[in-house]
């Protein structure tokens, strides 16, 4: 919990790891992968941002409540690209037959 | 610190009319000990001068909109000009009022007592919330007095990002700073509710008030980043041209749209959901009555948050939105309006065979049961797609959010403002005005904003300072309501004041009130609240009809 201490070489190996993953971003931006061009990227930034969550917040180490405070903002993220992309996913259902294609 | 047991209508501190004892009011007169206070309660006083300079220079405004509507010719300013008017009238009185309103000042002041703690959890946080908006008011100052904005309070790409020539960034700038003081306020909250709760105080034990704030606070932090980060991809939009929301750039307008009412939805809930807390604190006192369905109304409040995230859409109807989507949001929104009818319908129950009587603060509380639900049943209509498609962006629309927010919000504050006066300041304000000017208001708000819901649905659309003659009449009565209310408004600002000198000392429960505020602190408090950290023994609202009758 909150008097838990964290041995420096956790830090150090996390932020080992970011710089590679960085090292990796860069290196991929490079590489042309057609639509998993955006997929790859997100994935990459997204394991990033987790770690440091969860160690240089020191997430990890707190109480559930704060998870619940923590998932609930994720969940929330989720709506919000969910039900947007529901929209730009679906512009060409359901659009009434222009006048002029009945004619 | 020594404990003692809470036991209810035991206690009348000190009596009235025994002059001054050690309060957090005069713990110190110089600037510097209001300006750099950590004490909620001198916070709370700051942000209620400061909010009603806001609502004054909202209101002026309001004002001006109101007048050049006076007739259907564009004769007293351009259409620019109007443009402004009407942007700025809903930037301060969004961001700069409504959204801070209820929270900063009486859930501030009262979270910590009512929960039975010294203070908010992170009271430097708090001061610096209030610094953060001062800061954002400033700069909203700053872009009136550079010529003002002219985008409409919603910002709408690609005009706010493009193509207006007002000042965009600076206004936009000082939403995005207020969103933070608004964020770690709810933050301040959240973390005071759960860890500092006097022993016995139990969740369900909680004046809903303190239900209501929390809802509020879960939105405030949820929400508030989004639109924060909205603001700065439009800054970035117009001072880079790096295109996000402007076609022309590869951007979607649309996409805008999505994000703003993300944040800007739920927002409404920040205005509504604190003044529904104070309904349920006011209606039970002067109905001396046990709250009609406690759990429901504090779940509810949660549902509402929640829901609340689900709905944006329906601002999206006419916007290019796909049509699958907006028949989702339609549904989705009919679903909002549960959580919202339940409230309404457990106060209503709550005031069956109470011994109501009628003092100011009640009068408002049953004002905004009145008027809230004439603005969330419009709110019915307007989520019906098919009925939206041909009042959107009229006048109806206009009405309904201002009985929301005006007859809703605005009566919850002003409710509140009367019920903790004397708690705030412990001076009493003049009764008989008070009930008056209550009266005022209510009469004032329908002239304004009924008329608006005909003339809307005759058609008039909104945002424009020109308009067919035959809505003429209709926008006569709405600029003389308009007139009304704005004296309504007046009146109390000035027996307020009267009362800080004049009004007579008020003693710790005038209102013989349930709740650890009125039975364990003087009016106005000392400075920790409560000289022994109350130990509480019983629910909220355990009143007993007989008390008042005696
Ligand atoms: C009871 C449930 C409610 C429902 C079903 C509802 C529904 C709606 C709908 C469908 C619109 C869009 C109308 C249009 O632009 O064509 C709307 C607009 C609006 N509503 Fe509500 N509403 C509700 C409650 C509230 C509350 C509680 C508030 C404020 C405290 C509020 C404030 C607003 C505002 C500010 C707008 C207009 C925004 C703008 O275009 O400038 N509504 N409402
Ligand atoms: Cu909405």
């Amino acid at each position: 919990m909150a008097h838990h201490t964290i041995p420096t070489r956790v830090y150090y190996t996390i932020f080992f790891t970011l710089m590679v993953l960085t090292g990796l971003t860069v290196w991929v931006a490079f590489q042309d992968l057609g639509a998993w061009n955006d997929v790859v990227a997100l994935s990459i930034a997204t394991l990033k941002a987790t770690l440091v969550i969860l160690y240089f917040m020191h997430v990890r180490y707190s109480s559930k409540l704060t998870h619940a405070f923590i998932v609930a903002g994720f969940l929330f993220l989720v709506i919000l690209l969910a039900i947007t992309m529901s929209d730009y996913l679906t512009r060409d259902t359901l659009i009434a037959p222009k006048a002029w294609d009945l004619m | 610190m020594s404990t003692s047991v809470f036991k209810p209508g035991e206690r009348q501190l000190s009596d009235p009319g025994s002059g001054p004892t050690e309060n957090y009011l005069n713990a110190g007169f110089s600037a510097k000990s209001w300006l750099l206070t950590v004490d909620h309660k001198r916070i709370a006083i700051l942000y209620l001068i400061s909010l009603t300079f806001f609502f004054l220079i909202g209101g002026l405004f309001a004002l001006l909109i109101r007048l050049e509507l006076l007739t259907p010719a564009g004769d007293l300013m351009q259409s620019e000009t109007y443009n402004k008017m009407f942007t700025m009238h809903g930037i301060i009185m969004v961001f700069f009022f409504l959204i801070p309103a209820v929270p900063a000042v009486f859930g501030n002041f009262l979270i910590p007592l009512m929960i039975g703690a010294k203070d908010l959890a992170f009271p430097r946080l708090n001061l610096l919330s209030w610094y953060l908006y001062i800061g954002g008011g400033l700069l909203a100052i700053l872009a009136i007095a550079f010529g003002g904005v002219d985008t409409g309070w919603t910002f709408y790409t690609p005009y706010s990002s493009t193509y207006s020539n007002s000042n965009v960034i600076l206004a936009a700038l000082g939403a995005f700073i207020a969103g933070f003081s608004s964020i770690l306020t709810g933050l301040n909250f959240i973390v005071t509710i759960h860890k500092m709760r006097a022993p016995g105080m139990t969740w369900f034990r909680l004046p809903l008030m303190v239900w209501g704030h929390y809802a509020t606070s879960i939105i405030q932090i949820l929400g508030t980043p989004v639109v924060a980060i909205t603001i700065v991809l439009v800054a970035l939009e117009r001072l880079f041209s790096i295109g996000i929301f402007n076609p022309k750039l590869g951007g979607d307008p649309i996409l805008f749209q999505h994000l703003f009412w993300f944040y800007s939805h739920p927002a409404v809930y920040i205005m509504i959901l604190p003044s529904m807390g104070v309904m349920s604190e006011v209606i039970t006192c002067f109905s001396r009555k046990k709250i009609f369905g406690y759990d429901f109304i504090a779940f509810s409040s949660l549902a509402i948050a929640v829901l609340g995230f689900l709905v944006w859409g329906h601002h999206m109807y006419t916007s290019g939105q796909s049509i699958y989507t907006s028949m989702v949001f339609s549904i989705l929104t009919f679903l909002v309006a549960i959580p919202s009818a339940i409230k309404v319908f457990n106060w209503t129950a709550t005031l069956y065979k109470g011994s109501v009587s009628y003092s100011a603060p009640m009068l408002y509380a049953i004002g905004f049961l009145g008027l809230f639900t004439i603005g969330g049943l419009t709110g019915v209509f307007l989520a019906t797609l098919a009925v939206d498609v041909h009042v959107h962006d009229t006048y109806f629309v206009v009405a309904h959010f201002h009985y929301i927010m005006v007859g809703g919000a605005i009566m919850g504050y002003m409710a509140a403002l009367h019920f903790w006066w004397p708690k705030m300041t412990g001076r009493l304000y003049p009764e008989g005005w008070a009930r008056f000017s209550a009266l005022v208001i209510f009469v004032g708000f329908h002239l304004t904003f009924f008329p608006q819901f005909i003339v809307g649905y005759m058609g008039m659309p909104r945002r424009y300072h020109v308009y067919p003659e035959e809505f003429q009449i209709l926008n006569v009565f709405s600029t003389a309501g308009a007139t009304i209310l704005g004296i309504g408004y007046l009146i109390p600002l000035v027996y307020f004041l009267w009362s800080l000198k004049y009004g007579p000392r008020s003693s710790a429960n005038p209102w013989n009130a349930k709740g650890l505020e009125w039975e364990q602190a003087g009016s106005p408090p000392e400075t920790f609240n409560f000289r022994d950290t109350p130990v509480v023994m019983e629910g909220a609202y355990e009143y007993e009809p007989k008390i008042w009758l005696k």
